[in-house]
């Protein structure tokens, strides 16, 4: 469980997050949606640590991420960063394999290579797992980046807008391995998408935020209604329901 | 690794071990002094000639060179930049303004207490110059190699406007441009030490690594980053001062080895870091042979002729692929 | 309102002209009006081709931070006449007039720098590898001409210490009246040319779509420029961050980009802190000869403090 108790953010004068609280069960897919701005990113990034908290309190599995030692965060959180640039000429098999850096510091066991293995085979990457990053595309880099993050083999796992970069069938692809490893592997993903259908077609709770606070909060189909939308991003549109999954019609 | 990468990389590896070894028999037979290799344990003097002389000489280049190497691929790692090197980003400049000033203040200070000077002055200066490189836009990567050259021109000119007002000028040619052929025994097993922060480089390969991902991921997965900078700041500054102290400055080895390591091999450290430093001792042991037999029986400092070989190495490097820059 | 700031830099920089030469006169009157007047001169020279080459050199390239000696001009302008020593040495070449000595050395240059230069620019090459490849060029420079001095005298380590920093005080003057008829032709092509380089201030592409054979231009707008970086080296030696300092303040003063005030604001402030400085450290400090060094330490430490802080907005 991620338990985000009064969090509020600021950088100089510019308030960020606005005395946030939420609360993520463990299992399942969370996804944080909201316009450009909303404080998505930074939610994400303090969960994470990777920023350091300023007001309020966050604990994951009752691990509070400002005090709980890093390599031990990095056993039950794995996170994705929006953009990461990997600018080291790095085999698609050696960054997935740095996953495993917080379990064995280095050293990598068998088990270890086993896990790499599934990862790559998970995200689709064995063939091109003797690449140099650099060498691939932005879509199959993305990929690498979240069979690394997959690999480390955490309970939750946090991603920023990873279907930046991605053609249509690798975001179908992707959100497809998430929701299976989501529904087999029992892990908690919590992901910023800016694609409000894919949210709707894979998450299992959306969360959406605007202005540094959280307006709206619920299973996909309570929340893409026409009214919710338009609160969330200021203007009207239609929603269809096919299968059961609530198509948000936005283009026009 | 897979196999295939596995295989060349020991390939590589075997290459590379014999050109060190090649180069290292004939540095020990290159010199102005009379040594026959027929007569070397016959003739006590030329015994003498090789322990005294060409082997603390040869080891020098030797433990320089991997040295300067290994700095240069740490120093290219914190600041996520492959264009820099210690000699480049004010390291080595401000190692100079370190033993400098301690020549000035304290004149009868020890090599050893000189070295350490220079280092804790280059750690300073390394800092700052990460603390300012950090804050600079990523989107434009030639802005750091820039403000650390510039950087480096400032600390280099109030250096030399100190040395020049207490005259001092000639000693710091001797820092500014490496030169083996003051080297004896007794006067560079400082440089042992350097060999010793290659080890602690190793050992800490895979961090390293991790950090060049940048700060985000090594947090995500679980290294303790501001630790690991300050200990790369410190593998850095204790390398390039011991070389500032014992034989001056050699630019470019820093700069041009990790770059065509990388290029070969990739930048998973565990696995080049053996190679970044044998070929940064190659690549300063064969300058250093070049510059003693090209105007034989004079001397071509090394920091000469690695300006000059390293140089080109880089230019053909940079312009042979421009694509990967 | 440029023009009433330029009237200003004129004034300013006309005081320190009159400063150097009236400040501490003393003994046989007209002897060192004389002495001084040639410094003067120097100095002006000096300040005139590092400005233009600066703006000009700027502009060609379509970037603020590059300079020519930061480019490697000045080291390549050193090696050049340690080429033409070792290549020509057998022949007396050391013997020959000075004058025609530094023609023969201008040429190299030219044709070294264009040679250079001119490829990367037509291959619009990237600015950071440009600019890499600049550094590099100057440090590979630096030690050919260190590699060729050894060469040629093993022992003489004097010539290898090589001149680091420009010296003020102590100038050529014998090649005085030469440098001023290239200097001098300098600032009138580059005034004619004020217009053109405002237009290449637009980029390759813009420049060419609006007329201009932006290929034929380069090359001689390069060519210029090597010729006014040799006339200061030759003067003085290297200076590295001097121009990119006078270009920097220049632009805050005049705030525009426009060659017609660009131009001569860079040249007045580089006369305001060449001859000034000269004038402060000889009469105030008592220690011309350092000028040199402080100048690259202000000059660099503004040129950080820019960088740091313009690159953050």
């Amino acid at each position: 469980m991620i338990r985000i108790e009064n969090v509020s953010l600021r950088h100089g004068q510019t308030q960020i997050l606005h005395d946030i609280s939420l609360t993520i069960p463990k299992g399942g897919i969370t996804a944080l949606v909201g316009p450009n701005g909303a404080g998505k990113s930074s939610l994400l990034s303090l969960i994470a640590r990777l920023q350091p908290l300023q007001a309020g309190r966050i604990s994951v599995d009752g691990f509070p991420v400002d005090t709980t030692p890093n390599r031990d965060l990095a056993r039950i959180l794995a996170i994705l960063r929006q953009d990461s640039i990997v600018t080291s000429r790095l085999r698609v098999r050696e960054l997935v394999g740095f996953g495993r850096f917080p379990h064995g510091r280095g050293r990598l066991t068998p088990d270890d290579y086993a896990i790499i293995d599934q990862s790559l085979q998970q995200f689709d990457l064995t063939d091109l797992s003797d690449r140099f990053i650099e060498t691939l595309s932005g879509g199959q880099r993305q990929r690498a980046l979240v069979a690394m993050a997959f690999a480390q083999g955490t309970d939750y796992l946090l991603l920023d807008e990873p279907l930046n970069n991605l053609d249509m069938y690798f975001a179908r692809e992707l959100m497809r391995s998430l929701r299976r490893i989501a529904d087999e592997n029992g892990k908690t993903i919590v992901i910023v998408l800016h694609d409000i259908n894919q949210a709707g077609a894979h998450a299992d709770r959306i969360v959406a935020m605007k202005a540094g606070r959280i307006v709206a909060d619920g299973t996909p189909s309570d929340l893409l209604t026409p009214n919710t939308l338009q609160a969330i991003f200021g203007f009207e549109m239609r929603v269809e329901t096919f299968d059961d999954t609530p198509v948000v019609l936005h283009f026009r | 690794m897979s196999i295939a990468a596995a295989k060349q990389s020991s390939k590589t590896g075997w290459i590379a071990g014999l050109m060190l070894a090649i180069l290292f028999v004939f540095s020990l037979c290159v010199g102005v002094g009379d040594m026959p290799i027929s007569r070397l344990f016959s003739d006590g003097r030329a015994l003498e000639l090789l322990l005294v002389s060409r082997l603390p000489r040869t080891l020098a280049a030797i433990l320089a060179g991997a040295g300067l190497a290994i700095a240069g691929l740490i120093m290219q790692t914190l600041a996520r930049n492959r264009y820099v090197e210690p000699s480049t980003a004010g390291t080595a400049q401000s190692a100079e303004l370190g033993i400098l000033l301690v020549t000035l203040l304290l004149p009868s200070a020890s090599l050893l207490f000189k070295s350490l000077a220079a280092s804790a002055a280059a750690l300073l200066g390394t800092s700052l110059f990460l603390m300012t490189a950090h804050r600079l836009p990523p989107t434009q990567p030639f802005l750091v190699p820039l403000f650390g050259l510039v950087y480096g021109g400032v600390i280099g000119a109030a250096v030399t406007f100190v040395a020049w007002r207490a005259d001092l000028l000639q000693y710091l040619s001797v820092w500014t441009n490496g030169d083996f052929s003051g080297v004896l025994r007794g006067r560079y097993e400082l440089l042992w030490l350097g060999a010793l922060m290659v080890v602690v480089a190793w050992i800490v390969a895979d961090r390293l690594t991790i950090m060049a991902l940048g700060r985000d991921a090594s947090i995500g997965l679980g290294l303790d980053y501001a630790r690991m900078l300050q200990l790369g700041l410190i593998i850095v500054s204790v390398i390039s001062a011991l070389s500032v102290v014992v034989v001056g400055m050699i630019p470019f080895v820093g700069l041009v080895v990790p770059n065509i390591v990388s290029r070969l091999m990739g930048d998973n450290m565990r696995g080049t870091l053996p190679f970044v430093a044998a070929s940064g001792a190659i690549l300063v042991l064969g300058c250093d042979i070049l510059g003693r037999l090209l105007r034989y029986p004079y001397e071509i400092p090394v920091g000469t002729m690695m300006g000059c070989v390293g140089g080109l190495i880089f230019l053909w490097l940079l312009f042979r692929r421009p694509s990967h820059v | 309102m440029p023009d009433r700031r330029l009237l200003c830099l004129a004034g300013a920089a006309l005081l320190c002209i009159v400063a150097f030469m009236t400040i501490g006169l003393r003994g046989n009157i007209g002897f060192v009006l004389a002495l001084r007047a040639m410094k003067l001169a120097a100095l002006l020279q000096v300040s005139v081709s590092i400005a233009v080459s600066t703006v000009i050199f700027q502009t060609v390239t379509n970037n603020r931070i590059l300079t020519p000696s930061i480019m490697g001009l000045d080291a390549l302008y050193l090696f050049g006449q340690m080429l033409l020593v070792f290549l020509l040495g057998g022949l007396g070449y050391a013997a020959l007039d000075a004058q025609l000595k530094f023609g023969g050395e201008i040429v190299v240059l030219m044709a070294l720098a264009t040679g250079l230069l001119l490829p990367m620019l037509r291959r619009r090459t990237d600015m950071g590898l440009m600019l890499l490849a600049g550094i590099i060029f100057g440090i590979l420079f630096r030690s050919l001409h260190s590699l060729l001095a050894r060469l040629i005298d093993p022992n003489d380590f004097a010539v290898v210490q090589g001149a680091s920093f420009a010296n003020f005080n102590d100038v050529r003057t014998d090649l005085l009246a030469f440098a001023a008829i290239l200097t001098i032709a300098g600032i009138v092509i580059a005034w004619r040319a004020r217009h053109v380089l405002d237009v290449m201030a637009l980029g390759a592409d813009t420049a060419t779509g609006l007329g201009i054979s932006w290929s034929r231009t380069v090359t001689g707008l390069l060519l210029l420029v090597s010729a006014l970086v040799a006339v200061s080296t030759a003067l003085v030696g290297p200076v590295a961050f001097f121009g990119l300092l006078v270009v920097a303040l220049a632009e805050r003063i005049v705030d525009t980009r426009s060659h017609a005030a660009l131009m001569p604001a860079t040249m007045l402030t580089a006369v305001i802190i060449l001859v000034g400085g000269q004038t402060l450290f000889q009469h105030a400090l008592g220690s011309s000869s350092t000028l040199g060094v402080v100048i690259e330490f202000v000059g660099g430490f503004a040129f950080l403090v820019l960088l740091v802080f313009g690159s953050r907005k």
